[in-house]
Formats: structure tokens, C-alpha cells, sequence
């Protein structure tokens, strides 16, 4: 063998892989089995998010990749290069070049737009999977709606915490139907999820799930009318481009206890920091 | 003052010169051949081909040798290699029971047909350091060689398996051979569904981590699903494959394959449906490799619980803890993503937890 095909995978499993989304598309936020395979990345490192986009992707597109917010974290660095391998595409840390963003744990703060697709990579797909793990019954759950429980721990949670004790992953409902679990970005990004333009995809190689908010549909963040869903709140603004209202990385900066706050989303703090305006 | 990070490229193209540094070791020692591999790491071969689910002993050897010896690594190289490679079609199903036997022991009967060869085993060594190995020797020529396979007491090349003298009496339960059309499932095409039958098992537990099963398969004989086993048989030995083209349409040998098979004999009390009688736990891996098979075909026999009608009540006759945790290269690809940046995902469980305290000390000062 001395080539592989364009974005690594064969044209057949791209396919099979495409009708995967296709019917995630159809049924927003339930999770497809496919038949996932074996990538030469490590499982863990995006191998669902890299099928889902090598799949996806053609020789128009501009592809972004991120991890934690950031585009030059060792892994983004390492998925890009992969891409880049196999396909030869232009590549872009502007969120608003993109057509194509694969990501890790966020969704960018500059506003998505219609046309692009953003492709989340998830470890575990299975928002039920801490409250019941066993794969047939959890399918049975999402077959009959049957989401009590999760309703139950939200509740037990406020009764001895007086607040929901989830940070990231936290669940949402899509388009009044599934349960979902939003791939382990901070709940900051979930409000994000809702009637965003983008087409969102999610991949988890390893657990042979894809599933999809498709543009515009409803993803509502499960609450209570006596405890409205809330995101995190910093006390101070970026230090480095003063951006408020935005996830914000903690750096320690000494060891003193000295911390800074900046954006996770280093494209957005540059170029704000630039002077253009994102969003 | 901190400025955002950069040079993850660099560091990573630095990490990669270091590895590929390490891996050479002391470039005054002479360099590991492929072929050095091959002839004497032969059962590390054998296992990076059996749960890299692909028999090619060159090929496995390049893995070990890239992998620096790590042999998870060595497996996942595999795996990725063979996941781009095309499929011609299926071959006849082995016939083991035709198999140029090397060893075939049985722990069932005294002697049996064909008689019990011990062959190339660890099992009756003394494990007692052999410090002349220490030095390489030039092979001796005064001493006899070892038998070759012609020379075996294979007599006739009849070796009936063991489990056929059961069968015939009707005291174990009988295996019919599948229908001719049945398509065998293929857990690497297609995504493995709950519950899953048997043929979808059996290949998860062939491509399944030995340290794995066999932690499980020890289970069962301490009393988590304890199915009371005998070696019925274990065979070590080349067996063809033969495929039928479609334009030939009858088989031709397109190779031949070195196999470990065990068939092991369990006790069943019977059930509302079956009488009282043996059954049957089935291991299978590419080269010299009984540990792993046996650990298969205990572990095989406890995930025919729910068939035999027997309580599920240890891990290793649940099916799903037992399938979905086996891969090693998922298990340690998901266990080491920990190492990954999660500091997104930590910020938010920072902000949450100090919120929790100020929740906490707010309310103690109002009490």
C-alpha cells in the first residue's frame, strides 16, 4: 500500500458513515450505532469526531480544529495535521472562515453561521449511562421516553446542594424528544446549542454512536420553573482582551496563589485583541 | 505577564524525535531484524496477530518493533493497518478436526485417538533461569533435532477431536455446523448489538485482551459464575484455509494458518428443557497461544448463561460488561485520554464547587 484514500477512510465506509448522519439528522438528538473503525489515532483522542469529518470533507472545505477553546493545544494540533495528511485542505483558526470546525469540550463564542458545520468529539454518548449502564436498557429509555430518573437526580441534587451539580455534559432535550448529552462541553456553551444555524454533529468512535442537532432545533437544558438553568459567571473580564460574557481559562500564574483569567477561545481573544469585533 | 501558549507542533515533532530515539536504544547494539523477531519473540507475534485480529507474522513483528515492544501498541498499529484493508470474502470455516497437530492434550480421558502430544510447552519446565541463553550459542550441530512436523506421531493424520467421543454418546450438548448461507457477524463492520449471539461473542472475545480474560476466566473457577470446567481438549497445529472463488465454484487452499483451539467440557445440571449434560466453551487463537485461548473458552461458557437458562450473577456471564470492556485497544485508548487537556471541563467544576462552598459558608453565617 502506498496512499491512502482522500481523509484516510474508504469511500464505502464514508457512505455508511454519511447515512449514519443523515439519520441523525432526521432524528435530532437520537444516537445512530455505525460501524465505527479502527483509526490510527487512539481512542479517547476524537477517533468519532475524525470519522465524522473525514467523512464530510472535501477538497472545498476550510477545516478548523480546536480543543478546550484553543487551536494549538498538542491534540488540535496533532487532528489538524492529520487532515491536512490526508486531504490537503486549507486550514483556518478563524471561527468565521470555517466551514468545517472539529472540536473538543467547546463551541466557539464567535456566532456560528448557516452552511458551516461544527463536529463534536464525545467519550461517552449515553446521557443515562451514570444512572443505568446497561446499553439495553438505556435504548429502551430513549424508545419510551422514560426520563424520570434523570428528572430525579436533578431534583435530589437541588434538595441537598441547592443547585444542579453538573458543570459540563449537562443534559438537554432536543427538539421536545431526546435526551442528550451535549459531549463534554461546559454548561456555559449549552445555551449555544439552541437554534444555532450550524449543523451540529457528534462522533463517538469508540461507543459507534453519531448524532446530530440539525440548524435551528430547539435544545432546551433541563430545568426546573423554581430553578432556571444558569450558566458559570466570572468575576472579572479576559485579562488579556477584556472580553466579558465568555468562558475564561484559569492560569496559575505563581505559586502564591496567583491566578489570571483569559478566554478559552483564543481565535475570538486575538482578535479581539486585533480590534475586530467577533460576533 | 502570561502570554497564550503556543508550539504545540514543535513540541510534538520534538516528542516524536525522542521516541524514535528511544526506540533505536544504543546505537552501538546491533538493530532488531524483523526477521530476529519472527523466529524468537514467536508468542509475542502470536498474541499482537491474534488481538490485532490480523495473521500476518511479518507485519506483527514490524508493530513489535515500532511499539518498542509494548504489545497493546503493537496490537493497536495492527488494528489500524488492517482496518484499511479490503475484504475479498469469507473463507470455508476452518476445519480444526483436519488440523497437522503439533500438541493436542486432553485432560478428559487417559489417552484418547491419535494419543496425547505434548509438543512445544512450557508447561513441565522448571522455571528456573537458563543462564547459558545469556550468551548466544551457534546451534549445535552434534545434537539430534527437535521432531518435525512429518515425524510427529500424527499417524495417519487422524486426530478426531475428543469432544466427538462425548458427542456420540449424546452426553454433551450437540453443535450443528450453521447453514452454508448464514452470514457470520462482523463486529468490525458492523457496531455489536445487545444481546449478541454467539458467533459476534466469540469474535469479540478473539480480538479480546488475554490479561483480561483471563482475570475473568479465573473468576469463574473461584465462584463468580463458577461452570465447572474440563479441558476437554488443546490443539497447537497448521490448518488450511480454503475459499471458493465464485468462479471456480468448489474450495481451493489459499494457505495455511497456525491455530490453538480449546474445547472445553463443562457440567450442566440440565434445565425445565435440557437433560442433565456436558456443555461446551470454545476457545480459539492465531498461533501458540493457550493461555488465552483457555481464558476464551471459560469466558465463553459464562456468556452462555442466559441460553442454558442459569442466574446470571457475575461479571463474566454479563455480556455487556464482558464485550464492552474487553478491547484493549479501547480500554487503554479511553483510560489514557485522561492525559489529554480537560482544563475546560475543570474550570467548570472549579466555578461550580466554589460557588457550592460560598452557598455553604453563606449559609452558616446566616445560621
Amino acid at each position: 500500500m502506498t496512499a491512502y484514500n482522500f481523509a484516510f477512510l474508504d469511500e464505502q465506509t464514508k457512505r455508511m458513515i454519511r447515512r449514519a448522519v443523515l439519520k441523525a439528522v432526521a432524528i435530532p438528538g437520537y444516537q445512530v450505532p455505525f460501524g465505527s473503525r479502527e483509526m490510527p489515532l487512539s481512542y479517547g483522542w476524537g477517533t468519532g469526531g475524525v470519522q465524522v469529518t473525514a467523512s464530510v470533507i472535501g477538497p472545498d472545505d476550510v477545516l478548523k480544529v480546536i480543543d478546550q477553546g484553543a487551536d494549538d493545544t498538542t491534540n488540535a494540533v496533532s487532528l489538524r495535521q492529520f487532515f491536512v495528511r490526508t486531504t490537503g485542505v486549507r486550514t483556518t483558526t478563524r471561527t468565521d472562515e470555517a466551514t468545517l470546525i472539529q472540536t473538543r469540550h467547546r463551541i466557539p463564542e464567535t456566532a456560528l453561521r448557516a452552511g458551516q458545520i461544527v463536529v463534536l468529539q464525545v467519550p461517552i454518548p449515553e446521557p443515562l449511562r451514570w444512572l443505568e449502564p446497561r446499553e439495553t436498557e438505556t435504548r429502551t429509555m430513549h424508545a419510551l421516553e422514560e426520563y424520570g430518573v434523570m428528572w430525579v437526580r436533578l431534583y435530589e441534587d437541588i434538595t441537598r446542594h441547592g443547585r444542579v451539580e453538573t458543570a459540563y455534559d449537562y443534559p438537554v432535550v432536543v427538539n421536545d424528544r431526546y435526551l442528550m448529552r451535549p459531549s463534554p462541553i461546559p454548561k456555559f456553551d449549552n445555551p449555544k446549542l439552541d437554534r444555532n444555524p450550524a449543523l451540529l454533529l457528534f462522533g463517538a468512535g469508540r461507543e459507534k454512536r453519531i448524532y446530530a442537532v440539525p440548524p435551528h432545533t430547539r435544545v432546551r437544558s433541563l430545568d426546573f420553573v423554581d430553578h432556571p438553568f444558569k450558566v458559570e459567571a466570572w468575576e472579572e473580564p479576559c485579562a488579556l482582551c477584556g472580553a466579558r460574557a465568555v468562558f475564561l481559562d484559569e492560569i496559575v500564574v505563581d505559586d502564591k496563589g496567583g491566578r489570571m483569567f483569559v478566554c478559552s477561545d483564543t481565535d475570538f481573544c486575538e482578535r479581539r485583541r486585533a480590534g475586530e469585533a467577533p460576533r | 505577564m502570561y502570554v497564550a501558549v503556543k508550539g504545540g507542533e514543535a513540541a510534538i515533532a520534538n516528542a516524536h524525535r525522542m521516541l524514535a530515539e528511544d526506540r533505536r536504544g544504543d546505537p552501538a547494539v546491533p538493530e532488531l531484524s524483523l526477521e530476529q523477531i519472527q523466529q524468537q519473540l514467536t508468542l509475542a507475534v502470536d498474541r499482537v496477530m491474534t488481538e490485532g485480529a490480523l495473521y500476518d507474522r511479518e507485519l506483527a513483528a514490524l508493530a513489535i518493533k515500532q511499539a518498542r515492544g509494548d504489545l497493546p501498541e503493537a496490537i493497536f498499529l495492527l488494528r489500524a493497518y488492517r482496518t484499511t484493508l479490503p475484504r475479498f470474502g469469507a473463507s470455508r470455516p476452518l476445519d480444526t478436526g483436519r488440523m497437522v497437530v503439533r500438541r493436542r492434550i486432553s485432560a478428559t480421558f487417559k489417552d484418547v485417538p491419535g494419543g496425547q502430544v505434548l509438543g512445544p510447552t512450557f508447561d513441565y519446565t522448571h522455571r528456573l533461569l537458563d543462564f547459558s541463553l545469556a550468551v548466544p550459542r551457534e546451534p549445535a550441530a552434534s545434537s539430534p533435532p527437535a521432531p518435525t512436523r512429518s515425524e510427529a506421531p500424527a499417524g495417519d493424520g487422524a486426530m478426531p477431536r475428543v469432544i466427538e467421543l462425548l458427542d456420540r454418546e449424546g452426553l454433551i450438548e450437540s453443535e450443528a455446523p450453521d447453514a452454508e448461507e448464514r452470514v457470520v457477524a462482523d463486529i468490525t463492520r458492523e457496531p455489536l448489538e445487545f444481546p449478541a449471539d454467539r458467533d459476534a461473542r466469540l469474535q469479540g472475545l478473539a480480538r479480546g485482551d488475554e490479561g483480561f480474560l483471563l482475570a475473568l476466566g479465573y473468576a469463574t473457577q473461584r465462584g463468580y459464575g463458577r461452570n465447572h470446567p474440563f479441558a476437554g481438549e488443546i490443539r497447537l497445529g497448521e490448518v488450511v484455509v480454503e475459499v471458493v472463488p465464485e468462479e471456480l465454484g468448489f474450495a481451493i487452499g489459499v494457505g495455511e494458518l497456525t491455530l490453538t483451539e480449546c474445547q472445553m467440557v463443562n457440567q450442566f445440571k440440565g434445565s425445565a428443557v435440557a437433560p442433565p449434560q456436558f456443555t461446551r466453551g470454545y476457545g480459539l487463537a492465531f498461533g501458540h497461544a493457550e493461555r488465552k485461548a483457555m481464558a476464551m473458552a471459560l469466558v465463553d461458557r459464562a456468556l452462555r448463561a442466559r441460553e442454558l437458562d442459569e442466574p446470571v450473577t457475575a461479571p463474566s456471564q454479563d455480556e455487556e460488561f464482558v464485550l464492552s470492556h474487553g478491547d484493549n485497544v479501547e480500554a487503554a485508548g479511553f483510560v489514557q485520554h485522561l492525559k489529554l487537556p480537560h482544563h475546560v471541563d475543570f474550570q467548570s467544576e472549579l466555578v461550580l464547587l466554589r460557588a457550592l462552598r460560598a452557598d455553604g459558608a453563606a449559609a452558616e453565617a446566616a445560621g
